[in-house]
């Protein structure tokens, strides 16, 4: 497939790796949106360039090298817990996923699957109900947020002794195949972790993952935290691969919602004013329509 | 206590950790930064392990790598009554399938690297020994189920059934379903019976 012409998937900045993904002096391949780019990198500095060898708009921000296609009509979102100091930065390693990005992101702002997927770790099948929360879209910064999430866990995170009602906030910001998420940490309930998924479209139907935390946690060492990050997000991986259609629906009736899936309800309804077409499925004639 | 250098995501460490699960033994977990660290290849681990590779137990003053020689020198140690790894006849057919778990079944652990964490290889030849490696095991399950086997040696599960289980079961992750391998389906459905067993993410619960 070559380059999307999907402006509402080009206008946007997305993240080709951690800085740490792109050992110094090399040149490696990416692709993006269809597109293949090289990424250069000679000490401190990158360079991206296109299939005609055309430079990219390139920018190194929150440890990660970002880039666009297109002519993205706002600067990187915003991250302040990026400059809190007692923060660590955990870069979990890209992973590869057969899927629609969009299906990628719809699945990180559900709730509901914790205890089937994630079971006695996220969520516990005997406490599968999801309470109600808030969505909002927050039309000043262009960005979903889902609030008041509350949710049963048997181990939250790589530190968690027990189980915890932990809760969450989250936030699609400005390009929807960015995704964070806030949550109470085990370790300093008063504040939140970062937990953020920047998913770098490859192709409508193959994404690949960039997890990404900037934690409060003085006791889990890197390889912990990221092992139990990789641990949940692979339990995820063999769900994503496995929906279909692979790419995301839409079209109303094409998929059902539930009360629980509020954030899915105002996530597509936004992506449908964006009008974006890369990972979406084509409308399709539906039997009892 | 046994220390096992350990990548929750590989098929290899899992084999491990699921012969610990169903022999009960105690053991501690050294989580290696794999992927993306690569702290495997790490100085501290090439004294660990000369070939860079994970998993390694250490029992004791003993350091092994390799998935196979680990399995065998668990069942060897920690099974008494001889079930995982009988020294009668059934041994050389056992050691004959755990090189094929740690030689030709591992074509799906290469394409599982490609399709999941971008490792560079040629992903056509490396699934299609993985669906040759697949339906060699298939096939010798299927003539073992005609004569009333149910598991890759003898009447019993060894660590041979526990060697080969684990990428024929995540082959799933680079594409590979089983619907061509009916016998196989039906043997790994006994695998995920046994008590103790243990899955690790990747491995589909629908089956």
């Amino acid at each position: 497939m070559a380059r999307t012409t999907d402006k509402a998937a080009l206008d946007n900045w997305y993240v080709l790796g951690a800085l740490g993904d792109f050992p110094t002096h090399t040149v490696k391949g990416a692709r993006l949106l269809g597109a293949d780019l090289i990424v250069r990198r000679a000490g401190v500095q990158f360079q991206v360039s296109d299939e005609v060898g055309a430079k990219l708009p390139v920018e190194q921000r929150y440890g990660h090298l970002w880039t666009t296609l297109g002519a993205p009509t706002r600067p990187i979102f915003a991250m302040p817990e990026w400059d809190e100091p007692d923060r660590r930065p955990v870069y979990c390693g890209a992973v590869r996923v057969r899927a629609s990005g969009l299906r990628v992101v719809e699945n990180f702002l559900d709730l509901a699957h914790f205890p089937y997927v994630h079971t006695d770790i996220l969520g516990t099948e005997s406490k599968p109900e999801v309470a109600r929360y808030q969505v909002e879209h927050r039309a000043d910064v262009d960005e979903v947020w889902a609030t008041k999430c509350e949710f049963f866990q048997p181990k939250a995170a790589a530190s968690a002794d027990g189980g915890q009602m932990s809760q969450y906030m989250y936030r699609v910001v400005a390009n929807p195949f960015l995704v964070m998420l806030y949550k109470t940490p085990p370790t300093a309930p008063n504040r939140w972790d970062v937990i953020a998924l920047f998913v770098q479209p490859v192709e409508e139907d193959l994404s690949i993952a960039h997890p990404f935390m900037l934690v409060i946690d003085e006791t889990s060492s890197d390889a912990e935290l990221i092992a139990f990050q990789q641990m949940i997000f692979l339990q995820d991986r063999i769900v994503l691969e496995n929906q279909r259609p692979r790419l995301l629906p839409l079209q109303p009736g094409r998929e059902t919602p539930t009360r629980g899936d509020l954030s899915s309800v105002i996530y597509r309804r936004w992506l449908k004013e964006k009008n974006i077409r890369f990972g979406v499925e084509e409308p399709v004639r539906l039997a009892h329509a | 206590m046994l220390k096992l250098h350990d990548y929750v995501l590989s098929g290899s460490c899992y084999k491990v950790r699921l012969l610990l699960a169903l022999l009960r033994l105690d053991y501690e977990r050294v989580p290696v930064d794999f992927h993306p660290g690569r702290q495997h290849k790490s100085a501290v681990y090439f004294a660990l392990n000369p070939l860079g590779q994970i998993p390694i137990l250490e029992d004791g003053p003993l350091v092994l790598r390799d998935a196979q020689a680990i399995l065998a020198h668990l069942a060897n140690a920690y099974d008494p009554d001889k079930n995982w790894l009988p020294r009668d006849g059934r041994f050389g057919l056992i050691m004959m399938w755990l090189s094929f778990a740690g030689g030709e079944l591992m074509a799906l652990s290469a394409a599982r690297m490609h399709d999941m964490l971008g490792y560079e290889l040629d992903i056509e030849t490396a699934r299609a020994n993985g669906r040759k490696a697949l339906r060699i095991l298939d096939d010798h399950l299927a003539d073992r189920g005609i004569d009333g086997g149910q598991w890759i040696v003898g009447d019993a599960p060894t660590i041979a059934d526990i060697a080969c289980f684990p990428y024929v079961a995540l082959s799933h992750d680079c594409g590979l379903g089983h619907e061509d391998y009916p016998a196989i389906n039906l043997w790994q459905r006994r695998v995920r019976k046994l008590p103790g067993f243990v899955s690790m993410p990747g491995i589909p619960d629908y089956f």
